[in-house]
């Protein structure tokens, strides 16, 4: 059962990971505009 | 612009400009100097600036805004938010202004208008965020407590050891617990509230239930005990908060959309100072004795009378009344008369309090206190159901420690289980994802809840009054045919017709198809149009400006032209129904549901458009804002549910005053913020639409409710026994939010899409 030792912080470390990336993406408002971001994937930007 | 959307072909655009009901692309653009208030620093020597937009409907519409702006040099990035119809720029104070920015916008179409974000709804999108924090770590430590539970439950068939399985707990414990103090604090908030004010919610047995299961679990593993209740305390308050969120979502987007309409009309006020200077301030900073400029394709911003020029004002938003008057120096101007044809002075005679504005509002308000305080049916429902988990908790707990002489610790742990079982989520969920589904499929055909038991009264009305202006007809007048009329007339006057913005001129020009404009032709404003010709004038107008004898009983609105040597030609108007008003109304009264009409029009025009539409005796005419109440409030003593049809300023009050009422965009700024639905577009179509949705949806809220009981009617008696495991509790919360949200997602089955 030592390998529950190692295999418990792996879980746990990649859960936080994931509840972090969306905070995250919370903060950065990606999650502004969804309407907006269904449509902006289908433009030709020859912008910067 | 004869039949001009706002926002280019791409889409259906949110405001029909045609109807001249709202001034939009060619109204005044705001001028310089006076967005100095909205523009914010954005470092780096930029300046930042939000827009609200009229008109963006569809992907076409950022890309045409976001390239416009990208060309105007200055502007260093310009984003549109499609979800809120809102425009973010951030620009070089010293080579662009925000002016250049609203022109260009307009000149690709739409409208922009300035506002604050710190002040517009901010504290919901706070609310929105925070919340959904929340939900993620209540996401993140439920979906990780419950893999260790899942290992203890497999513990119990095979050989765990207790020291393993206690570390197990701890750990369980170590993520719960600060989850569920963050996570928590939504209902943990309600409940002392609820509590503080002596009355009891449902987040009160929410909260007691995870906090006394937080607490009881946190002492069995203390004690090495077999089974710890984490799992149940922090996935509950996932499931619930997943029902808050979509609660606030589903309210908030439509509120906003129909906030940022009303923004976008908000109007600013002309000031002429002594001096023959003008200037643009807010209408609340406009004096009594002031004198205020209103160009043509502007609403007057105040009460006042004119002090010169001529023009012809629309009235048909404060009276219902669809043929323009004519005004002339010394005429009262009431606020919200739409300017048609010349530029007026007017001597502002009352402000805030004294205006009919401020009456109207005054008439909404005491309306608005009259109307039952309506208890939305989740609170009626906690309200009857909250006791009942409590005292079967209490039951619980005494009747196994007295009764069945267990110890204290293993008593509580029964009543807890009961709290946990009792108040599953089904029930917070039940409402909330109805709303959204039923919102959503409303959003989608052009209908915005404004009220969040908007839907819950709509389903239960029984009487629709309808306003005739601008509600059950389109609110513009059309050209009547008349086969004894010379085409060449028709196109003589259209040509004449084409230079003048009063909507006669304008229904004549539309139905005239293509003409050249007469390029001499004059408006004499309040009067007609002159053409001077080498054989005499040739006059388009009233009776009295053609020189034709006045005659009684001609009620349709009507426009003349006299040419030299000819028999002067009528024209009659009538302001058409809408294309679907006969069939909308057949479709409630075939469902038993009573209509009738109540408008301020002239009863000849109001019983023609009721015969119509088959409610030949329905009908009253010459409604003022009071009556309009007073019949409401005569068919709520009957005991009618009345559902308020309207647009009008004159509707306000009644709208105010109705069990649920619902409003066209095209319904003047206070009507729609009275309203507890705004619907879009030219059919009357959505109100149907919208009142069978609602049916479905309450339908499915009891259904809802039905499942869920019928969940705890099973499950109640074998958390009295004291037989729920962790295990039963986690399957049986789990499955019961499934299914109810399951049956909630009926609902968008078979919603077409439409308009938006």
């Amino acid at each position: 059962m030592h390998i529950l030792l190692y295999l418990i912080p792996v879980a746990l470390g990649l859960g936080l990971l994931g509840l972090a990336a969306f905070l995250w993406s919370l903060k950065s408002g990606q999650y502004d505009d969804l309407d907006g971001a269904a449509h902006r994937v289908l433009f030709d930007e020859d912008r910067k | 612009m004869s039949e001009q959307w706002v926002g280019g072909d791409c889409c259906t655009p949110l405001v029909d400009t045609d109807t001249g009901r709202r001034a939009a692309v060619d109204a005044p653009a705001l001028p310089e100097g006076d967005l100095g208030a909205y523009v914010r620093d954005a470092g780096n020597g930029l300046k930042a600036v939000n827009f609200l937009v009229d008109g963006i409907t569809c992907g076409a519409c950022i890309q045409t805004i976001e390239r416009a702006l990208g060309e105007v040099k200055g502007v260093d990035r310009a984003r549109v938010n499609l979800s809120t119809s809102r425009l973010a720029v951030e620009f070089d104070p010293a080579r662009t202004d925000p002016a250049r920015i609203v022109g260009r916008v307009a000149q690709a179409g739409y409208r922009a208008v300035p506002f604050d974000p710190a002040s517009f709804l901010a504290d919901r999108a706070e609310e929105e965020k925070a919340l959904l924090k929340a939900l993620a770590v209540a996401g993140f430590a439920a979906a990780n407590v419950m893999l260790l539970s899942v290992s203890i439950w497999s513990g119990h068939f095979s050989d765990m050891g207790p020291a393993t399985r206690d570390l197990m707990h701890w750990l369980s414990a170590l993520i719960a617990v600060p989850a569920i103090i963050y996570a928590g604090r939504p209902f943990f908030r309600s409940a002392l509230s609820a509590l503080a004010s002596w009355r009891t919610n449902m987040d009160v047995p929410i909260s007691l239930g995870v906090l006394l299961a937080t607490l009881m679990s946190l002492s069995e593993t203390m004690r090495g005990a077999e089974h710890a209740y984490f799992d149940s305390a922090i996935s509950l308050l996932f499931f619930l908060l997943i029902g808050r969120y979509l609660d606030l979502r589903a309210r908030g987007r439509a509120r906003a959309a129909a906030e940022n309409l009303i923004k976008l009309n908000a109007a600013a006020v002309t000031l002429l100072a002594d001096d023959g200077t003008t200037r643009i301030v807010p209408p609340d900073r406009v004096q009594p004795g002031d004198r205020v400029l209103v160009a043509p394709g502007e609403r007057a911003p105040v009460d006042g009378r004119v002090l010169s020029g001529r023009s012809d004002m629309d009235m048909s938003l404060i009276s219902g009344e669809t043929t323009p008057e004519a005004v002339a120096s010394g005429a009262k101007v009431y606020a919200g008369a739409l300017n048609l044809s010349g530029p007026l002075t007017l001597a502002v005679e009352a402000v805030g309090e004294g205006t009919l504005l401020a009456e109207i509002a005054r008439l909404m308000e005491a309306a608005e206190q009259r109307r039952a305080r309506y208890v939305a049916i989740a609170d009626r429902v906690s309200r009857a159901y909250a006791p009942v988990v409590h005292l079967l908790a209490l039951a619980a707990f005494l009747g196994w420690t007295i009764l069945g002489g267990l110890p204290w610790q293993d008593g509580l742990m029964i009543a807890v289980a009961v709290l946990i079982i009792t108040c599953p989520c089904a029930l917070g969920l039940a409402v909330p994802v109805v709303q959204v589904v039923a919102s959503g499929r409303l959003l989608r055909q052009g209908v915005l809840i404004k009220s969040g038991t908007a839907l819950e009264r709509l389903a239960d009305i029984d009487w629709v009054v309808f306003d005739k202006t601008g509600t059950l007809t389109e609110g513009r007048p059309e050209l009547l045919p008349d086969d004894g009329r010379p085409m060449a007339a028709l196109k003589l006057a259209a040509s004449l017709a084409l230079a003048s913005r009063h909507p006669l001129a304008r229904a004549l020009a539309r139905a005239a198809g293509p003409v050249a404009l007469a390029r001499e032709a004059r408006e004499l404003p309040g009067q007609g149009m002159v053409l001077a010709t080498p054989a005499g004038e040739i006059r388009l107008g009233s009776r009295a400006f053609t020189g034709v004898a006045e005659e009684a009983g001609a009620d349709d609105p009507e426009l003349w032209l006299a040419e030299p040597g000819t028999a002067p030609v009528r024209f009659a108007f009538r302001d058409h129904l809408r294309s679907d008003a006969a069939s909308v109304v057949k479709a409630f009264a075939r469902a038993g549901i009573g209509v009738e009409i109540l408008s301020g029009d002239r009863p000849a025009a109001v019983d023609r458009a009721a015969r119509e539409i088959g409610l030949a005796d329905h009908w009253l005419a010459g409604q003022t804002p009071d009556r309009k109440v007073a019949r409401l409030e005569e068919l709520a003593a009957q005991g009618r549910k009345v559902l308020m049809v309207g647009d009008g300023l004159n509707d306000a009050p009644a709208l105010a005053a109705a069990h649920v009422s619902i409003s066209p965009t095209t319904a003047a700024d206070i009507s729609q913020n009275a309203a507890d639905l705004v619907f879009q577009g030219r059919d009357l179509g959505p109100v149907l639409e919208a009142w069978k949705t609602a049916r479905r949806a309450e339908r499915l809220v009891r259904q809802n409710f039905g499942l869920s009981f019928l969940y705890n009617l099973l499950t109640i008696p074998i958390a009295l026994a004291g037989l729920v495991t962790p295990l039963i509790a986690a399957v049986a919360m789990s499955s019961s939010s499934l299914i109810v949200i399951g049956n909630a997602l009926r609902l968008s089955i078979g919603a077409e899409r439409r308009t938006r």
